[in-house]
This record gives C-alpha cells, sequence and structure tokens, in this order.
C-alpha cells in the first residue's frame, strides 16, 4: 500500500468503519447506563432558587468557590484544550468541508492562522495537563494506563493535522492520512473509554442537580 | 468466591443504579475531588481522594454493567472483589469519610460522590466491614433505643430536670400536640441546655409539643451504617410515635445526620411519603424570627465565626435560617470565607465520631486543623454550631491543640438571650 492508497483507505473504508463503531458504540453504551433507572425519592422536596439539573447541568462548566486558587492547572489548562478542540473541529475549514460531505450542513470557518495558533495553545495547554498529571499526587496516584491512553488519542490527531498543516516531519499526503487514523483511533476508543464523558457527563450534572435540587441545595 | 463474597458482589450489584453508572463513565480521574476532601487537604494523602475511595464498587460496575467489563471477565482478565480488600477499604469509606459531600459539589464533570459512598457502605454493611464503633452504636439504637445505650427513665429524668429549670413542664406522649420533638443522645447527655431552651422558646412562641417515650432518639446510626434494614426499624418508632399521636410535625433536632435521616432518607426507608411534615429546629426558630416572636432581651458581643454542619446545610438543605439567626444574637458575627454549603467538615460526620481506634482518633486530630485554621484566621475566641456530633469532635479537636475556643450550640445562645416569658402575653401563633 502507497500513501495514495493509505490515504483512500482511510478516507473511506477506515472512516465508515470507525463512524460505525463510534456510532453504535456510543448508543450501546448510553443504553447501557441510563437504562439502570434510579429509584424515587419519597421525601418531600424542599425548592430553592437556582437549584435543579439544568442549572448544575451549566453551573459545573465554571469552578467552584475557591477551586481556580487550589487546581489553576486544571481549570486554566482544561479551558484551553477543551476549548481549543471544539475551535478546532467545528470551526477549522478542512473540517467544515469535511462535515459538510458527510450531512450536507455547512457553516463560516475562522481563517487558518488563527486555527493554528488554537492547535498550538491546545497542544500546550495539554502537555501541561500531563505534566500536572505526573506531578500531582492525587491526579498521579488516580492515573491508569487508560488515563495515558486516553491523552497520547487525544493529542495525536491533533499533533498529526498540525503537523499536516504545517508540512513538517513527513510528507504531506501521509501525514494527513496518519492524521484521519488518528482521529478514527479517537471515534473508535470514545464510547469505551474514559472519553466518553463528553456524553455522560451531562446525565451526570443533571442527576446531581436534580438530586440536591429536591432538598433545595443548588450544587 | 465465598457464599458471603457472592453476597456482597450481588449486593454491590444490587446498589448501582443509573446514576452511579453515569457518574463512574463520566469520570476523567482529574483529582480535583481530593482538594475538597479535608481528609486529602489535611493528610495530603492521595488514598483519601473521594473517588478513590469507591474503586470496588466501579470494578463491580465494569465487570457486571459494561460490554467490555463483562468480556474481560469471561476471558478471565479481571479481578473480582475480595475479602481482604474490602478490609483494606473500610478505612477509606468510614474512619476517613464523614459523608459530608464537599467532593459532590465540585467534581467537574457532575459526580454525586458522596451518594456513590452512601451506596458503596450498603454493601459494605452486608458484607460485615463495619467499623465496631459504628455496628455497636447501631446494635445499642436498635436493642435499647439510642446509640448511647439511653434509656426512657434516664431521659424522663432529663426533660423534669429541664422542666424544673425553666418552669416548663415537658409534655410526654401527648396526643394533639402540634409538634413531635425528637432528641439525639448526644443532647441529652452533654447538652441537656438544648432542651431547655427549645421549652423555653415553644412556651414563648405558645406552639404545644412533646415528647414520646418510645420515640426520643433521632439519630440512625442504621443509616451511617449502610444497612437499610436497621435504619428502617429505627427511623420506623418515629413514623409510628409521630402518628400515634397525631402530630403535625415532627421536630428534628439540630444533629445532622438525624435530620438527614429523619428528613432526607426516612420516606425512603419505610417506602411512602410521611403523614406529617418534618423541620429542623432552626427552620422552626428562623419562621418565629421572622414573625416577630424570638425577640432577644441583648445581644452576644463576643466575636464568632459560624460552623455549618454538613448534613443540616449541604446536604440537608436549611441555607440561609443560620446565618439570620446568629445575626439576630450575635453582635460580632463574622462570615468565614468557606461558610454555609462551602463549609468544612468538623470531620467526625457520618458515623465517624463513633469509631475509637487509635488510627481513628488520631486522623481525626489532624484532619482538624482545617477548623483550628478557620478559628485562626477569623482570629475568634468563640465558634457557633448547631449540631452536637459537631460539637463534641471540635471540642475533642480543641482539646487536642489546647486551644481556648468557646463552643456554643445555637439554639441554646438564642434562648439564653431571649426576651424573658411573660406567661400572660404569651399567644399561639395565628
Amino acid at each position: 500500500m502507497n500513501e495514495l492508497q493509505f490515504l483512500t483507505w482511510v478516507r473511506g473504508p477506515g472512516l465508515d468503519i470507525a463512524v460505525g463503531i463510534f456510532l453504535l458504540g456510543a448508543v450501546w453504551r448510553l443504553f447501557e447506563i441510563y437504562t439502570l433507572g434510579r429509584r424515587k425519592d419519597l421525601a418531600a422536596p424542599r425548592r430553592a432558587a437556582g437549584a435543579s439539573g439544568l442549572h448544575t447541568v451549566f453551573r459545573r462548566s465554571l469552578p467552584p468557590h475557591g477551586m481556580l486558587k487550589r487546581a489553576p492547572v486544571s481549570y486554566i489548562g482544561g479551558y484551553i484544550f477543551h476549548i481549543g478542540l471544539a475551535v478546532i473541529v467545528f470551526l477549522g475549514a478542512p473540517h467544515i468541508m469535511l462535515i459538510a460531505s458527510l450531512t450536507g450542513l455547512s457553516w463560516p470557518g475562522l481563517p487558518a492562522q488563527f486555527i493554528g495558533v488554537a492547535t498550538v495553545m491546545t497542544m500546550a495547554a495539554m502537555l501541561a495537563m500531563l505534566v500536572d498529571r505526573i506531578n500531582k499526587p492525587a491526579k498521579r496516584f488516580l492515573s491508569t494506563f487508560e488515563d495515558w491512553f486516553a491523552w497520547a488519542a487525544t493529542f495525536l490527531p491533533v499533533l498529526t493535522g498540525w503537523l499536516a498543516v504545517q508540512h513538517l516531519l513527513l510528507p504531506y499526503t501521509t501525514m494527513l492520512a496518519l492524521h484521519i487514523l488518528s482521529v478514527e483511533i479517537l471515534l473508535i476508543v470514545l464510547p469505551f473509554t474514559k472519553l466518553f464523558h463528553v456524553f455522560t457527563l451531562f446525565g451526570s450534572r443533571w442527576y446531581n442537580g436534580s438530586a440536591n435540587a429536591r432538598k433545595g441545595v443548588p450544587v | 468466591m465465598s457464599a458471603s463474597l457472592d453476597k456482597v458482589a450481588q449486593t454491590l450489584k444490587g446498589v448501582i443504579d443509573a446514576p452511579i453508572a453515569s457518574y463512574f463513565e463520566s469520570c476523567v480521574h482529574c483529582g480535583l475531588c481530593a482538594e475538597a476532601c479535608l481528609f486529602y487537604t489535611e493528610t495530603g494523602d492521595p488514598k483519601y481522594t473521594p473517588i478513590h475511595k469507591v474503586e470496588p464498587l466501579r470494578r463491580v460496575y465494569e465487570q457486571e454493567f459494561t460490554l467490555l467489563g463483562r468480556l474481560k471477565k469471561l476471558v478471565g482478565l479481571s479481578k473480582p472483589i475480595n475479602d481482604d480488600e474490602l478490609d483494606q477499604w473500610q478505612e477509606l469509606v468510614y474512619d476517613s469519610c464523614t459523608l459530608c459531600g464537599r467532593c459532590s459539589l465540585v467534581c467537574p464533570v457532575g459526580n454525586d460522590i458522596v451518594y456513590m459512598i452512601r451506596r458503596f457502605r450498603e454493601g459494605m454493611a452486608v458484607s460485615g466491614h463495619v467499623p465496631d464503633g459504628i455496628r455497636s452504636a447501631t446494635k445499642r439504637t436498635v436493642e435499647i433505643g439510642g446509640p448511647m445505650g439511653l434509656k426512657w427513665p434516664a431521659v424522663a429524668n432529663v426533660l423534669r430536670k429541664a422542666g424544673e429549670a425553666t418552669g416548663v413542664t415537658i409534655p410526654v406522649d401527648q396526643e394533639g400536640a402540634d409538634y413531635l420533638v425528637l432528641l439525639s443522645s448526644m443532647e441529652i447527655v452533654n447538652y441537656s441546655e438544648y432542651i431547655e431552651a427549645l421549652a423555653r422558646i415553644f412556651n414563648k412562641a405558645g406552639i404545644s409539643f412533646t415528647v414520646a417515650s418510645d420515640a426520643f432518639e433521632a439519630t440512625n446510626a442504621g443509616i451511617q451504617i449502610g444497612s437499610s434494614d436497621l435504619a428502617k426499624v429505627i427511623v420506623s418508632r418515629i413514623v409510628d410515635a409521630a402518628e400515634r399521636l397525631k402530630v403535625k410535625y415532627v421536630l428534628s433536632p439540630e444533629c445532622g445526620h438525624a435530620y438527614m435521616a429523619i428528613r432526607w432518607e426516612g420516606p425512603n426507608l419505610i417506602g411512602r411519603p410521611f403523614t406529617f411534615e418534618v423541620v429542623h429546629v432552626l427552620e422552626l426558630l428562623d419562621e418565629l424570627r421572622q414573625k416577630g416572636v424570638l425577640k432577644m432581651k441583648d445581644t452576644f458581643k463576643d466575636p464568632l465565626i459560624l460552623h455549618d454542619p454538613c448534613q443540616i446545610v449541604r446536604r440537608g438543605g436549611v441555607l440561609q435560617a443560620p446565618e439570620a439567626l446568629i445575626r439576630q444574637v450575635a453582635e460580632n458575627y463574622i462570615p468565614i470565607a468557606d461558610q454555609q454549603k462551602w463549609n468544612w467538615c468538623c470531620g467526625g460526620g457520618g458515623g465517624a465520631s463513633a469509631i475509637h481506634t487509635e488510627e481513628a482518633e488520631a486522623l481525626r486530630a489532624r484532619v482538624f486543623q482545617i477548623k483550628k485554621r478557620q478559628i485562626e484566621e477569623a482570629g475568634v475566641g468563640t465558634m457557633v454550631t448547631f449540631c452536637a456530633n459537631c460539637r463534641i469532635v471540635m471540642e475533642e479537636g480543641l482539646d487536642h491543640y489546647e486551644m481556648n475556643t468557646k463552643l456554643l450550640g445555637l439554639t441554646e445562645l438564642l434562648a439564653e438571650h431571649l426576651e424573658p416569658v411573660d406567661v400572660n402575653s404569651a399567644s399561639a401563633l395565628p
């Protein structure tokens, strides 16, 4: 297989397989989790302003009282790389074209230079988070193979995409194929690793928020 | 796998519901929950990271409920839960977790970690991995009536003395009273001033109340141990008495876990909503304050801070009343940075204060450093709280660090500064 055949494969059958596993996996996992149900709370509820599942879904995106000071790298690094990933994926011109070709939906993107800066910042933030995971006792203690793996699976698409655009290290075609392959790996592992939090965090925040809202506590 | 162990796995399987599954799936091992836990902040030991305390439960979840976990189990790649591990986890689930719920407030993906620990304790209780101290407190509550082994004649004696001290007879088993007053053994034994305070306030407000001779104890060690069967037995006493005496309200004492047990756990334990309302004593006092019944003859002058008990405030939802009440009576109340739902635990909630091993006591003293800092940073000589358990735990902490901080109960402080009772003008509330 030469580099062109490689690229053709990752763009065709490779992508189909990855998207298929991602979609089926995500639906299966969501079904697995949320059909378990929960007990009805029979205690008479108390109402309070700002206390509900929905409030918590939004509120937890902000650092809670005193936490920014305690874990600045987690919050600042976390914001930069999550927002950075979203900007790159949804506002990068080549990505919008891909989405348009798959779904027919299209929207204006940001200039390539801007995306380039966002990419470098995202990678820097992810590296800082990695160092933080090694340095912080609690984080290091909790870390398993899956944490390092999930980090790599997220970092590689960003790195290969950036290298491809910058024409660095390998010929563009090869790097682009590697980039797409790395994204496919990410899609395949997402439903089966902690990366699945991109779906479940909404449910988790809502459960926590609504259970505590019954007690009248905005959490 | 031994029979008991199989039962553990089955029980642990049984406590896993959609929220717990969602929480485990959402955890990204960010470690932020550790920053909210006094057992981590005060020791720096990462094993106290809250989400780590439920690791055996996570393994059961993975092995029994997930596609990949079941495959791994099938081919023998996963390690089943064993007895030694649960033994090891006992310290993490009981000694070093007070169910304070601060972690549930900070988790960025929204995990209610304290809920997970509560459910995990249910499995630990079934398999017998429970600290002796909590086990015997539960046994005493079921067999004798209270966690401290207090029997009714002793309680009656305390009530009679309180009646003599206040001039207000405390009614016992009186049908049709508005309020059934619950007490905690800790109050009866160590802080009987609370009972006197209540008698004075009720008398002043013209509210009828009663104590039930067969249901005076409000605390529920069954819940702390994680045994819903025992918890149900204990809470049913109160429900039966309240329904027999046809009261409108059941008044929870200051005690935090007692409030949690009767207000939020009670209906779920007996499987139906209550026919009466459960009110925390501070909620009632704040209502009286708003109606102008709670008038002070003078105020408390020394600078003081408030310690908000976790189960009443953060976990119980009595958010506004405590501060409003303290402002009513204290002239130099100093709000602290981490107050109300953000307050730090005394270090002895969730049954932890009943564990008297050397290690558990040393750990409690160590984590008390956070309260010590709060007191020192505010530069006050007095701290007010409204939970008898917090109070006794903090008194031990103050002794340990040889601090001469004065600890006061809020209800009692209010009663001390209340306008004297004028029997003629005392009238029922509208």
